[in-house]
C-alpha cells in the first residue's frame, strides 16, 4: 500500500492521474500496470472507430487529385478537407488520452510512434496521415517489434513521408524506362532512426542496400488496400545488407531485411536506451539500459516482456520527477486531472499552442524526450501564460485538495504553501498546473 | 570565367590580407546574427559554380540554369559564381561589400546523419557528441559582459548556445502581456528549480526588450511575410542601444530530398526576405553587423531519382552585414568531376566551417586568440581564421 508507488505510476508511467486514482491504485500499482500490457491488443477504443482506413484514404485523395486537376482552388480545397480530416482524427485521439483506463498501454502507443514518426511537415502525407497510428502502431505493440517495424514502414504514411513510394530502382522495368531511380531517404532513416542507430555499424553501402531492397514498395493505384508492391519498380538482383545476402524476391525481400535488423544487437541497445529515457530519466543510467537491452535481445524483441521488464526496473522508481512533461503530456495530464473529457479540440488547441502540433514533429526523429529540448525560456513563459488560462476556465473551488488528490506525497511544501497563498481559485489552479511537481512526472 | 580545379583560393589569401570591412568601432558595437538552416541547404543550387565545366553534367537535373540561359537561370555574381534566382535580391549587397559566401565549406564529421551533423556543427566539436555545450555560448562566455546576453529566437535554447553563459529565448511575434500576480508566484515557486527558475527569468527580460518593437506595419500575413516580419523585429531589438548583442535562428525544410526546385525556390526567398527583414530592422546597426547563415552539410552533386538530391557534405555558408569579407567567394574550390567528388557523390569540402566562425570572432567580437584556441575550439590549431 503505497501512495508514493500510485503517484509514479499513475504519473510516470501513466499519463497523470485522476482525481480519486491515487487512493484506488495505492493497493497495488505495479500490478494496475502490468494489467496494461499484453499481447493480445484489446479492440481500439470507441473514439477511433468508424474512422476510415488509410485504403480509404489514398483512393479518396488520388480521386481528388484527379478531379481537381486543372483548378488551383480545388486543389486548394481538398488539401485543406485532408488537414481538417487530421485535426478531427487527433482531436479523437486526445479523448482517448484523455479518458482512458489503460494510460500506461496509450503511452507505449504514443512511444512507438514517435519512435517510428510521421509529420505532415510534408504536406503530402496528410491525407493518410491520421489512421497511421491507429493502424501501424495501435495493434502492434504487444508483439514482436519485427511485427511492429513491418507494419510501420510499409504503411502508405511511412512511405510517402520518407520518398520510398516514389522510389525507383534503376535497373528495374519502370527505371530504365522513365530514367528516374533510387531515393536513399526512408532507407536511412530505418537503419539510423528506426533500428540499429545512428552508431549501429551501418555504411552508406548498407544505406543503398536498404534502399534498393525497398524499391517497390508503393501506394496501392487500384484498390484500396494502401500499400502495393510495383514489380515493375523493384531493382532486381541480389542485395547486400550488413554483411549478409538477400537474393532476388520480390516483396519478401524488404520483410527479411526488416526482420533481421530488428534482431540486430545494435537495435536492442538502441531502443533500450530510448525506453529507459522515456521512463526512467533523460540520462537513464546504464544498469537500467542494460537489462532492457537484455531482455529485448532474450525475447527476440516481444514488445510485452520487455513493457514488463520496464515496470519492474526499480530505476523507474527511485526518483520522481526526472522527466519534464512535453507539451502534449502536458495538457492530457491536465485534462484528466481537471475531469476534463468532453470534447478534444481544446485539448488540440492547447497542445498546438505549446508547440507540439499532434503529427507535426520537424523531422524524423519525432518529438525529442529531454527537458533541454523543451526547456527554452520562451517555452516556459508559454506554459506559464497556458496555465492562467486553465486556472480560468477550470471550475475548482479547492484546488489544494486537488492538488493532494493527484500528487499525492509529491507535492512538495513550496507548491503546496504557493497554492494556498493564491489570491483567487483560478490563480491557485494556474500554480497547481505551473508547479514544478505537476511540470514533470 | 572558367574554374579549373587549379583554380586558387578565391578571395581565400587576399581575405587574409586585409578583408575591407567595416570593423565595428568598439566592441559592445559588433551584433552577431547566427541563422541555423536545418536539413541541409544545397550550396551548390544556392551559389551554382557556373564556371565549372563540369557543373552541368555533374549535377544533371539539379543544375540552376548558368546566367542568361533560361528564365530560371543563376543571376551572375563574378563570371564563376552565380546566386539562385531567389537570392536575387541580395546580388546588389556583394557589390556594395556586405554580402559574401564561403563555398566548399563542411565539417570534419563526414557520415551525413542530420542529428549528428547538426550536434557537431553547433558544438563546434569534430565529431558529433563530444561535448555538452555550444561553441557560440563558449565564445560568450570568453568574452565576459561584452557581448550581453544572446537570445535564441525560438522556444527552447539550440545547443550552440547551451552552456555556462546565460542566455534567453523569444519568439519575435508572439507576446504575452501577463496578469496579476500569476507571474511573480511562478518566478517565486521556481526559485529553487535549478531549470525552471533561470528559463523563467530569462524569458522576462527579454519579453521587457521585445515588447516595445512588436508595434509597427504588419506587411502581410502570408508566412513569408511573418518571416520578414519577425527578421525585422529581431533587428531592431539587436540595434536598441541596451539589446543584446547576439541573435540565433534556426529555419528548417532544407532536406529537399524530392522536387528539389520548387521547394528550394520557396525556401531560399524566405531566407532573402528574413535577410531584408534583418537589414531593415538594424538600421544603421547593419554596418556593425555579422549574420551567418550556415548549414549541416551540402547535399549529392548528382540528383536523385526523385527530383531532389539527398545528403552531402561541402556546402556554402552566408555572409552579410557591413562586417563581413563581401563581394567574393571565399574558400577553395575543389572542382566538380567525378574524381574530385567525395566519396564520388559530394561536393568535397575544402575549408572548415570552424575556420569561418574563428574568422568572424576574431576580428568582429575581437575575441582573443587565446581564447578562441584554448575554450572555444581547443584542439583546432591547425584551423586558421579564414580571414583576419
Amino acid at each position: 500500500m503505497s501512495l508514493r508507488e500510485a503517484a509514479v505510476a499513475l504519473n510516470r508511467f501513466g499519463l497523470g492521474a485522476r482525481p480519486g486514482e491515487l487512493r484506488s491504485v495505492a493497493a497495488d500499482p505495479r500490478g494496475w500496470l502490468r494489467e496494461q500490457v499484453g499481447p493480445v491488443s484489446p479492440a481500439p477504443p470507441p473514439e477511433l472507430a468508424s474512422l476510415p482506413s488509410s485504403g480509404q484514404l489514398v483512393r479518396e485523395a488520388r480521386e481528388k487529385r484527379q478531379q481537381s486537376q486543372d483548378d488551383p482552388d480545388a486543389r486548394d480545397a481538398f488539401q485543406r478537407s485532408f488537414r481538417e480530416a487530421v485535426r478531427v482524427e487527433m482531436a479523437q485521439r486526445a479523448l482517448v488520452h484523455a479518458r482512458t483506463d489503460q494510460p500506461f498501454r496509450e503511452r507505449m502507443v504514443r512511444f512507438w510512434a514517435n519512435h517510428l514518426a510521421i509529420s505532415i511537415s510534408k504536406a503530402e502525407v496528410s491525407p493518410v496521415a491520421g489512421a497511421y497510428e491507429r493502424e501501424a502502431i495501435r495493434p502492434h505493440v504487444g508483439g514482436p517489434f519485427r511485427t511492429l517495424l513491418l507494419a510501420a514502414e510499409a504503411h502508405p504514411a511511412m512511405l510517402i513521408y520518407l520518398d520510398n513510394a516514389r522510389s525507383i530502382g534503376p535497373d528495374s522495368a519502370a527505371g530504365d524506362r522513365s530514367g528516374r531511380g533510387l531515393n536513399e531517404n526512408h532507407a536511412r532513416e530505418i537503419l539510423e532512426l528506426h533500428t540499429l542507430g545512428v552508431h549501429g555499424g551501418y555504411t552508406q553501402a548498407d544505406v543503398e542496400a536498404l534502399a534498393q531492397i525497398l524499391t517497390g514498395w508503393g501506394l496501392d493505384r487500384d484498390g484500396t488496400a494502401g500499400t502495393a508492391f510495383l514489380e515493375q519498380r523493384h531493382q532486381p538482383g541480389g542485395k547486400r545488407l550488413l554483411g549478409r545476402v538477400y537474393p532476388e524476391g520480390g516483396a519478401a525481400e524488404a520483410k527479411a531485411a526488416l526482420r533481421d535488423l530488428a534482431r540486430h544487437p545494435s537495435t536492442a541497445r538502441f531502443l533500450a536506451t530510448k525506453l529507459t529515457r522515456h521512463l526512467v530519466a533523460d540520462d537513464p543510467p546504464e544498469s537500467a539500459i542494460a537489462k532492457i537491452e537484455a531482455v529485448f535481445r532474450d525475447s527476440e524483441g516481444d514488445l510485452s516482456t520487455v513493457h514488463t521488464a520496464l515496470i519492474e526496473l526499480p530505476e523507474a522508481w527511485a526518483q520522481t520527477g526526472t522527466k519534464l512533461k512535453t507539451p502534449e503530456e502536458l495538457v492530457i495530464s491536465a485534462a484528466r486531472g481537471l475531469g476534463y473529457e468532453a470534447d478534444g479540440e481544446p485539448m488540440l488547441a492547447s497542445t498546438r499552442y505549446l508547440g507540439q502540433t499532434p503529427l507535426n514533429a520537424p523531422s524524423p526523429q519525432g518529438w525529442p524526450d529531454r527537458a533541454t529540448d523543451w526547456l527554452g525560456p520562451e517555452a516556459v513563459l508559454g506554459r506559464v501564460e497556458w496555465a492562467q488560462k486553465v486556472g480560468r476556465d477550470a471550475r475548482v473551488d479547492d484546488a489544494l485538495g486537488l492538488a493532494e488528490d493527484l500528487l499525492g506525497p509529491l507535492l512538495g511544501d513550496r507548491s503546496r504553501q504557493a497554492i494556498e497563498a493564491a489570491t483567487d481559485p483560478a490563480e491557485a489552479v494556474a500554480l497547481l498546473i505551473a508547479c514544478p511537481e505537476f511540470q514533470r512526472r | 570565367m572558367e574554374l579549373s580545379r587549379r583554380h586558387l583560393l578565391f578571395g581565400g589569401a587576399a581575405a587574409l590580407a586585409a578583408p575591407s570591412v567595416a570593423f565595428a568601432s568598439a566592441p559592445g558595437d559588433a551584433r552577431l546574427i547566427l541563422l541555423i538552416l536545418r536539413g541541409g541547404l544545397d550550396g551548390l543550387a544556392a551559389v551554382p559554380p557556373h564556371g565549372d565545366p563540369d557543373h552541368a553534367r555533374a549535377r544533371g537535373a539539379a543544375a540552376v540554369p548558368a546566367p542568361g540561359s533560361a528564365t530560371d537561370a543563376a543571376v551572375d555574381l563574378d563570371g564563376s559564381f552565380g546566386l539562385h534566382p531567389a537570392l536575387a535580391p541580395l546580388r546588389p549587397w556583394w557589390d556594395e561589400g556586405c554580402f559574401g559566401v564561403v563555398h566548399a565549406a563542411g565539417l570534419a564529421y563526414r557520415e551525413r546523419s542530420h542529428f549528428d551533423a547538426q550536434n557537431a556543427l553547433e558544438t563546434g566539436a569534430s565529431q558529433p557528441f563530444m561535448v555538452d555545450t555550444g561553441w557560440l555560448n563558449r565564445a560568450v562566455g570568453a568574452l565576459g559582459g561584452r557581448v550581453g546576453v544572446p537570445v535564441a529566437m525560438s522556444r527552447t535554447i539550440p545547443q550552440v548556445l547551451r552552456g555556462d553563459a546565460p542566455v534567453s529565448s523569444a519568439d519575435p511575434l508572439r507576446s504575452w502581456v501577463p496578469e496579476g500576480s500569476l507571474l511573480d508566484r511562478v518566478a517565486d515557486l521556481y526559485a529553487v528549480d535549478a531549470e525552471l527558475g533561470p528559463a523563467l527569468q530569462a524569458a522576462m527580460t527579454t519579453q521587457d526588450l521585445l515588447d516595445p518593437l512588436r508595434g509597427g506595419p504588419m506587411e502581410g500575413a502570408g508566412r513569408r511575410d511573418e518571416l520578414r516580419r519577425g527578421a525585422r523585429i529581431i533587428g531592431a531589438m539587436l540595434a536598441a542601444t541596451d539589446g543584446p548583442r547576439i541573435a540565433v535562428a534556426e529555419a528548417g525544410g532544407w532536406d529537399t530530398h524530392t522536387r528539389q526546385a520548387g521547394a528550394l525556390d520557396t525556401q531560399l526567398r524566405g531566407l532573402a526576405g528574413a535577410f531584408e527583414g534583418l537589414r531593415a530592422g538594424l538600421g544603421t546597426a547593419w554596418g556593425s553587423t555579422v549574420i551567418l547563415a550556415v548549414s549541416e552539410f551540402g547535399r549529392t552533386v548528382h540528383a536523385n531519382g526523385t527530383e531532389g538530391t539527398d545528403h552531402g557534405t561541402g556546402g556554402v555558408v552566408l555572409l552579410a552585414g557591413g562586417g563581413v569579407p563581401g563581394g567574393r567567394v571565399l574558400g577553395s574550390w575543389p572542382g566538380l568531376a567525378v574524381e574530385h567528388q567525395l566519396d564520388g557523390r559530394d561536393l568535397r569540402p575544402t575549408t572548415d566551417v570552424r575556420a569561418v566562425f574563428k574568422g568572424v570572432l576574431r576580428t568582429h567580437l575581437l575575441l582573443d586568440e587565446a581564447a578562441l584556441e584554448d575554450r572555444v575550439f581547443p584542439g583546432t590549431a591547425s584551423i586558421a581564421p579564414l580571414w583576419g
